[in-house]
């Protein structure tokens, strides 16, 4: 309800702000023009075609920078030796921002996906790693103890144990790195792209079609919430409630 | 196989430079509940750790007949399994996965949790995972329970009941335990043998023996009495000679 009433005040005010002339008319679409370039990119079929797109580069960079990244992060989580030769790059490259890797993916990996997917992983990996390390790092030793007394070793404590232990954790930090990884899609599509959500947005920009610019940034807000939603859904695993109910 | 669990010769541990404990002999006998306090820091936990077997003695020998099992002062259920999980943790070795079941069922009767295997270990209060914890120390093939201040995290009231549950239990299944507390209240109204340690390195002061039946009550004359020797033993009370009179 309450969300709804906001949504109706942002439109009144942008019609408004519209009507009243502030901005010149190529350069602050109509609500209504909107709603139209919005029909016309689905009906021709170019939203869904740069919406597969993103979201298949999003999806596969996300789950290389979480697969390569936990057991990084696990290493460095349960080896001090490990933490103290990694801890400064990861914390060296989580700080450079991974667009500044832009000039680099082009010259490698060319246009297309490559780029996009690499810099997507580049943007990931490294708060993956650092996440997944302090949340090992913080597990209570007795949970190890009893662990250990009671024949779990190995393999089968990382699965019984250490995982489940950090799951909440991780969540949380599945939602982040999902929502960074779904912000440089775009940026990368920018540039080193020749169709997704990104590339659209310049496409737009270079055709002065601000009706079409408005629409696909709402489009991309809309994923990413969406995005987010699901990831959430996880939070609802009986085996991970203690984290939020104690 | 003798029928002492433990027996400690001479025992000393150090960390380091810190010297922890300095020369204990302590035998433990089997079914035998004896209570181990002293002042903080003295060093009551390494000496459970030293019956665990998860430490060494830096000298001094320590000869294990029984098959202990710790059970500790955090919260160590894993809180991602639920109550039937955690207890079914200590049948691992056990039993098999038919007979698991019967077993489970059988250890919640015995903590009076009945109905709670499906809940997590946050839904519970403090007492009733406290209980939780005994069932899997108690599951499996253990007859020895190494306790190190169980029920510290609890309120009074919750502790008292606790302290009854725990006689009430060890009347059902019979085991040796070792209890390491700071609450000289609770050493007095459940140990066959209260063991006082003094300051770091630790020495054994006095052995105090107990002999009236569990359970008893707080107000249990003879509880009330060793736990005046205890304090004066610890120099909190009075005078040690006049009030342990009555009880040696």
């Amino acid at each position: 309800m309450f969300p709804l009433v906001t949504f109706a005040a942002l439109t009144l005010l942008w019609t408004l702000v519209w009507r009243a002339g502030v901005f010149h008319q190529s350069a602050l679409p109509s609500p209504a023009a909107v709603w139209r370039a919005f029909a016309e990119e689905i009906r021709n079929g170019r939203l869904a075609t740069d919406l597969t797109a993103s979201l298949f580069r999003v999806t596969l960079g996300f789950f290389l920078a979480v697969a390569l990244g936990m057991p990084v992060g696990l290493w460095m989580g349960r080896s001090l030796r490990a933490r103290l030769a990694l801890l400064p790059v990861v914390n060296f490259f989580r700080n450079l921002s991974p667009l500044a890797w832009i000039p680099f993916a082009i010259l490698w990996f060319g246009v297309g996906d490559s780029p996009a997917v690499f810099l997507i992983l580049m943007a990931g990996f490294f708060p993956v790693a650092l996440a997944t390390m302090a949340a090992t790092a913080g597990i209570p030793e007795v949970y190890f103890r009893v662990a250990e007394a009671h024949g779990i070793r190995g393999v089968e404590r990382l699965f019984q144990v250490t995982l489940p232990a950090i799951m909440p954790e991780m969540i949380t930090m599945l939602r982040v790195t999902a929502g960074l990884c779904w912000l440089v899609v775009v940026a990368a599509e920018m540039i080193a792209g020749r169709d997704g959500l990104g590339f659209a947005v310049m496409d737009s920009r270079n055709g002065l079609r601000t009706d079409l610019l408005v629409a696909e940034m709402i489009v991309i807000g809309a994923i990413g919430v969406l995005i987010d939603r699901v990831l959430m859904r996880l939070t609802r695993i009986p085996s991970v409630r203690w984290a939020y109910e104690r | 196989m003798s029928d002492k669990q433990f027996v400690l010769r001479n025992v000393s541990h150090a960390f380091g430079a810190v010297k922890v404990l300095n020369g204990v002999s302590l035998e433990i006998g089997r079914g035998e509940f004896i209570a181990i306090v002293g002042p903080s820091g003295c060093g009551k936990t390494t000496l459970l750790n030293l019956l665990s077997g998860h430490f060494a003695p830096t000298s001094g020998s320590v000869e294990r007949n029984g098959r202990p099992r710790m059970v500790y002062q955090e919260d160590s259920l894993f809180p991602w399994w639920t109550v039937d999980e955690n207890i079914s943790l200590g049948l691992r070795k056990v039993a098999q996965n038919g007979e698991r079941e019967g077993r489970i069922r059988e250890l919640l009767r015995l903590i009076r949790l009945e109905g709670f295997g499906k809940h997590y270990p946050h839904q519970l209060s403090g007492g009733m995972r406290q209980r939780v914890e005994l069932a899997r120390a108690l599951a499996g093939d253990r007859d020895t329970l190494l306790m190190d201040e169980p029920f510290s995290a609890l309120d009074y009231l919750e502790r008292l009941r606790m302290r009854r549950e725990l006689a009430r239990i060890l009347e059902e299944r019979s085991h040796t335990v070792a209890l390491v507390t700071h609450d000289i209240e609770e050493a007095a109204q459940l140990a066959d043998r209260v063991v006082v340690l003094s300051e770091r390195p630790a020495q054994i002061r006095r052995e105090l023996r107990i002999h009236a039946r569990r359970p008893r009550s707080v107000t249990d004359p003879e509880v009330v009495r060793a736990a005046g020797v205890i304090l004066t033993e610890l120099g909190i009370e009075g005078d040690a000679k006049e009030l342990a009179s009555p009880l040696k």
